[in-house]
């Protein structure tokens, strides 16, 4: 654990973006002209109204939906040009998503939830089970590691997902509104632990997010108005990073 | 690995729709193995029933089996004793017979001249040893060996002849044979002629008919053309009316001793054959057994032009009726096919849209559309393998109800009833190309739904949570 004070690169940038989509005839649209940067090893928090476009921004960082325009650079990759199955690759390698809905494997147990990623970047069965205890314990729930999905609680599950998310040493790790589907209590713990494991992990989490919570505990927060940014703030210059140890094996291919 | 434990469980995670879509896979394993199995016993027995009458091959004059029909006799086989011989000592096909028998065929006229009636008829000059001994052959593990032939153990001048022979001879009586009715317009004649007669005339032909002593003759004459061309008769004794199975068999059948037919064609000069009925140990030795008998032919036996037919050749109704029950089992097999077809893909169709935002949220981890695809083909795949194997079960467990349940029936062609039979077990190669062949269908009808869900759009499959 080296204590490095160094100005922070980009977990992305984003430049001159536009997402437009298509309802019927009429064409919507959702981001306009978008140009950010996204500092590494900080929690983003990106806010604003229904319908902003903030959801859109997430998933063009998240790398699971393409801009129609501009330029776009995620954990030092344009990934504007990589085909379907490198992108799939690049998502398993480097990103990590927590949903609203959870979105666990209804039939695989908390622990096969969290292995998963790590199935996919095809890391040995022996550091797969040691880095699945090691997430689960994390998070608290090694005593839950048999359990089913259903047989967890909301924030239980809120849980497993950080530590899917988080499994495969992500550079970057999206959620979109994680704690809106539960009650502020337990949504601020599930936002105490996100920050915690950000900085253990020495992690980039974006959140999308109205929460208050997760603004006020945003290391920068991105407001978007009408597809467009309106602000961004960013609560300190120089942060704290730790070494980033990838688990992953490299399977990416262009 | 993670794909096949993934696809088994979410197999088991909607039962009731997975029970119901391996059902129609059983279903339809059941039917396909059943009705090939009873295909099987079809195909098996009427192979048995013409191998056991004449044989795996036949030896015959060459152009017989077209055109010898109609002149018997200027087809026979003239040293049929020598070729018999040779054939049972080679080397190469000893090993491989089981009978080696001579009949003779000729066209003639039977009559009951003290009926005043006769008929056209076909008979059959056999070698009764011979043919009881062909009627031993069961290689498929029929139950029960026929009995001998009716001749047996007969004097040289009994005879055989089909039920509608004796019919038409008016010999039902005679050979007691109960299903057999006089035509109602000779009975309506005999009371018109005796209504029409004065009361004593009646009186007196009752008389003298009852003066006559009713004796049970069932003498008759068969009529047939010598070699030479000149007519000669044979008294034959009636031993027994058989049913051929078939009308027009039945119509013309006459069956008797090889030496009988032979004086009745040859006269005192040395008598030929038709044919030489060659019996094999198993079918399947009839092209090498062939083959050797043609080189034989050509070369040791080439002194007459002979030729070798097998028993398909000769009995053609064989190959239609496989031809027939191949036709239905491969209908059966379509229909099967595409029910199949249809319920796996509307399955798998239905658990792609309940797990959109499970293929998003595979998709957004880093799984390929390929892993996608796999999963829900595996899934189909697996569904096909599990209701083949319990299909196969299920056959097996019917098979053997239905061949222990003493149900009969009467194939066509055949006189007596035989059990109900279906030939399932031991038929693994049908087995497993059913098993397959359904695995592959079930993997064809899950490709199109498996293909949609790889290529939903992420974004959109997470918007289903």
């Amino acid at each position: 654990m080296t204590r490095t004070l160094k100005p922070s690169p980009c977990a992305a940038v984003l430049k001159d973006i536009a997402k437009r989509y298509r309802v019927g005839s009429v064409e919507i649209p959702a981001l306009r002209a978008v140009s950010i940067e996204i500092r590494e090893d900080c929690l983003t928090a990106i806010s604003g109204p229904s319908g902003s476009g903030k959801t859109t921004l997430l998933n063009l960082i998240g790398c699971i939906d393409r801009p129609d325009q501009g330029e776009l650079e995620v954990a030092g990759t344009p990934v504007a040009e990589l085909s379907d199955n490198a992108l799939s690759d690049f998502r398993a390698a480097h990103l990590g998503f927590v949903f609203q809905s959870f979105n666990l494997i209804p039939v695989l147990t908390a622990y096969e939830n969290v292995e998963y990623p790590l199935r996919l970047t095809n890391v040995p069965p022996a550091r797969r089970r040691e880095r699945v205890l090691s997430m689960l314990d994390a998070v608290g729930l090694s005593s839950h590691a048999r359990h089913r999905p259903s047989q967890l609680s909301g924030g239980q599950q809120q849980r497993v997902a950080i530590a899917r998310a988080l499994a495969a040493a992500p550079r970057v790790v999206l959620a979109d509104e994680p704690t809106a589907n539960l009650d502020s209590q337990t949504g601020a713990s599930i936002i105490e632990l996100m920050r915690q494991m950000q900085r253990e992990h020495g992690i980039s989490v974006v959140i999308c997010s109205h929460d208050p919570k997760v603004i006020a505990a945003a290391d920068d927060t991105v407001v978007i108005q009408d597809g467009r940014v309106e602000s961004v703030k960013r609560s300190s210059d120089i942060h704290i990073v730790r070494p980033h140890t990838p688990v992953v094996g490299s399977r990416i291919q262009s | 690995m993670m794909t096949f434990s993934l696809a088994l469980r979410n197999l088991a995670r909607n039962r009731r729709r997975s029970i119901t879509t391996l059902a129609a896979i059983v279903v339809g394993t059941v039917a396909i193995l059943l009705f090939g199995g009873y295909t099987r016993n079809i195909r098996y027995g009427l192979q048995i029933g013409f191998v056991r009458s004449s044989g795996h091959l036949q030896i015959q004059h060459k152009d017989y089996f077209l055109y010898g029909s109609g002149n018997p006799a200027a087809y026979g086989i003239a040293d049929y004793e020598h070729v018999m011989d040779v054939v049972r000592h080679d080397p190469v096909l000893a090993p491989m017979l089981t009978v080696v028998t001579p009949t003779l065929q000729l066209g003639g006229i039977a009559g009951n001249f003290a009926a005043g009636v006769s008929r056209t008829v076909i008979a059959s000059g056999t070698d009764v040893d011979g043919q009881n001994a062909m009627r031993n052959w069961n290689d498929y593990g029929y139950d029960g060996t026929p009995p001998p032939l009716a001749l047996t153990h007969t004097a040289p001048n009994a005879a055989v002849i089909g039920g509608g022979v004796a019919r038409v001879l008016q010999l039902c009586g005679a050979l007691g044979i109960r299903s057999c009715t006089r035509p109602e317009d000779a009975t309506a004649h005999e009371a018109q002629s005796t209504a029409a007669m004065p009361p004593d005339i009646a009186e007196l032909s009752a008389d003298e008919a009852r003066a006559i002593p009713q004796h049970k003759d069932t003498r008759i004459e068969l009529l047939a053309a010598t070699a030479r061309g000149a007519p000669n008769v044979a008294t034959l004794s009636v031993v027994k009316a058989d049913s051929q199975g078939v009308k027009e068999l039945d119509d013309i059948y006459v069956g008797m001793h090889l030496a009988q037919a032979q004086r009745l064609i040859y006269g005192g000069d040395p008598p030929q054959v038709t044919a030489i009925l060659v019996q094999l140990h198993h079918t399947d030795q009839i092209p090498a057994a062939r083959a050797r008998l043609e080189h034989l032919l050509s070369t040791s036996l080439s002194a007459d032009p002979l030729e070798v037919q097998d028993y398909e050749t000769l009995n053609p109704s064989y190959g239609q009726t496989i031809g027939f029950f191949a036709a239905i089992f491969g209908f059966i097999s379509i229909l099967i096919g595409v029910i199949v077809l249809f319920t796996v893909g509307n399955t798998m169709s239905m658990a792609v849209v309940e797990r959109t935002p499970e293929i998003g949220t595979l998709r957004a981890m880093g799984l390929r559309r390929a892993g996608i695809r796999s999963m829900f083909v595996v899934e189909g795949m697996l569904l096909g393998l599990l209701g083949s194997v319990l299909g196969i079960i299920a056959t097996l467990l019917l098979a053997l109800l239905i061949n222990h349940g003493g149900i009969t029936w009467t194939p066509p062609g055949r006189v007596e009833a035989v059990p109900l039979t279906v030939r399932v077990w031991g038929a693994w190669a049908p087995m497993i190309a059913t098993a397959l062949g359904l695995t592959l269908v079930t993997i064809v009808s899950s490709w199109v739904p498996s293909g949609r869900g790889a290529r939903i759009n992420i974004v959109s499959a997470l918007r289903h949570a």
